[in-house]
């Protein structure tokens, strides 16, 4: 395989392309242009940081360091769960719940695929290790903060529901159970979109970078549909724990509905 | 027929309110009445264990923290004065074979009727029917007839007044109306603004 190198006067070229649409933005005074900056500059420095980690990491390859690395993005995608939540639970329960629900499904499948599937050796070898958990991460996160934002959301708007289910006599697990099957839904929902439309509306973008890097399409796709299928698990397991452990955490032992557990 | 249970409450508090000690016969109408804000309600809600509160609750031998949440509920059923419908259809919220008694004056095909055609004064009743269709073994009843006509709040009091008898259960129930309670009640109740309960002659 090879790969025709890239220089940074390349991607001068990209630069200066991103820099007049900045530019044409100013002149039509649509007010974006300062953000669009910085994001570009964000992600360029963001981008090149990860670039060194994964070099070194790559380079050292030993089990503590991407163990290590797994355990920082965990934490990171467990903030950014929080930082997503409207009305968060109070006393830290949001990251908890996040940061668990991920652990269990994220972190599971990814050794699974490794172990068994993909098979490098040794199985933690960064090159496939720190991608795949990657990409589990951000969608698993993704679906774990819509799932947690419609969880406490409905329970919000649904009060006087559930708490007249709860006075019919009916358990915590029947008043609730329409709003876990929504936020199930909405967890679930980008992920089955994305493999519904892929290769149809867009070329995933893993699959683009693999065929750009020069391996075969037919190989690409093959990675592509494993990537899928791990992320729809990984999605899939991750909602659902921290859609039932949040609901959980919405009702006291009496099945009392407790909103006070919630930031207003 | 099933047993018939006291509703008895010692020491419970909640809110503002002072500790509330009342023991409610088989079959008896306690009525009680207060100033709106004063915590009627939330006392409905903490007998029926919703809201944490203090003191204790029992149905006959049985204290609500006896029995898992929801069982009590069933046994000790509160009707809120704004009643929730969730469902399409006004009969998926009924178990099977459920009727709608002609004493309330309503249509007697409402219960296939959408929800959304219900008016307030139907869904109020309609909530009434929805609980006893479960066969609770006390009542607590907010302001049961708010939304309702002068003639068909007196259909509802005769109604309730009836079922209550046959089913020979304890029942709490939240009036404002000097008439009413004078018309369905055995004792009444007032709470002053000191959020202290005071029996009232009738």
């Amino acid at each position: 395989m090879n790969v025709i190198e890239l220089s940074w006067w390349h991607l001068g070229i990209a630069t200066g392309l991103v820099i007049a649409l900045a530019l044409c933005t100013w002149l039509a005074q649509l007010r974006i242009g300062k953000s669009l900056l910085i994001a570009a500059a964000r992600t360029a420095v963001q981008l090149a940081l990860i670039g060194m980690v994964l070099e070194a990491l790559f380079a050292v390859g030993s089990l503590l360091w991407v163990a290590l690395m797994g355990g920082a993005m965990l934490l990171l995608a467990g903030r950014e769960v929080v930082a997503r939540q409207k009305h968060r639970l109070r006393g830290g329960w949001s990251f908890a719940i996040g940061t668990l629900s991920m652990f269990i499904s994220a972190f599971a499948v990814t050794v699974l695929t490794l172990a068994v599937i993909i098979g490098p050796d040794p199985w933690y070898t960064p090159q496939y290790a720190i991608p795949l958990l990657g990409m589990l991460l951000g969608n698993t996160m993704t679906g774990v903060a819509l799932g947690l934002e419609r969880l406490t959301e409905g329970a919000r708007r649904g009060r006087n529901e559930i708490e007249n289910r709860l006075m019919l006599g009916e358990t915590w697990q029947q008043a609730s159970a329409h709003l876990r099957r929504d936020a199930m839904r909405a967890g679930l929902m980008p992920t089955i979109n994305a493999m519904a439309a892929a290769g149809i509306v867009s070329l995933p973008g893993m699959m683009t970078g693999q065929i750009l890097a020069g391996s075969s399409p037919a190989l690409a796709v093959k990675y592509q549909i494993l990537i899928m299928f791990t992320i729809a698990a990984g999605t899939g397991y991750g909602t659902f724990a921290a859609v039932a452990l949040c609901a959980r955490r919405l009702f006291d032992g009496r099945e009392r509905l407790r909103l006070d557990r919630l930031y207003p | 027929m099933s047993e018939a249970y006291r509703l008895v409450l010692k020491q419970v508090a909640i809110g503002d309110l002072q500790p509330v000690d009342l023991s409610i016969r088989p079959g008896e109408i306690v009525c009680l009445s207060g100033q709106s804000g004063i915590g009627k309600s939330r006392l409905l809600r903490a007998i029926v264990d919703l809201e944490p509160h203090r003191g204790e609750v029992t149905l006959g031998d049985t204290a609500s923290e006896k029995l898992p949440a929801h069982q009590w509920r069933q046994r000790v059923m509160l009707v809120p004065a704004e009643s929730a419908w969730w469902e399409e259809t006004v009969g998926a919220h009924f178990p099977e074979d459920s009727t709608i008694p002609e004493a309330l004056g309503l249509p007697a095909d409402c219960i296939n009727w959408p929800v959304t055609r219900l008016s307030s004064g139907e869904k109020q009743r309609l909530a009434l029917v929805r609980a006893l269709a479960r066969d609770p073994r006390a009542l607590l009843l907010d302001e049961p007839t708010a939304n309702l006509d002068e003639e068909t709040t007196e259909q509802v009091e005769h109604w309730l007044h009836k079922e209550i008898r046959d089913r020979q259960i304890p029942v709490l129930w939240i009036a404002h109306a000097q008439g009413q309670i004078q018309r369905v009640a055995q004792r009444h109740f007032h709470i002053d603004d000191g959020g202290q309960l005071r029996e009232q002659p009738l």
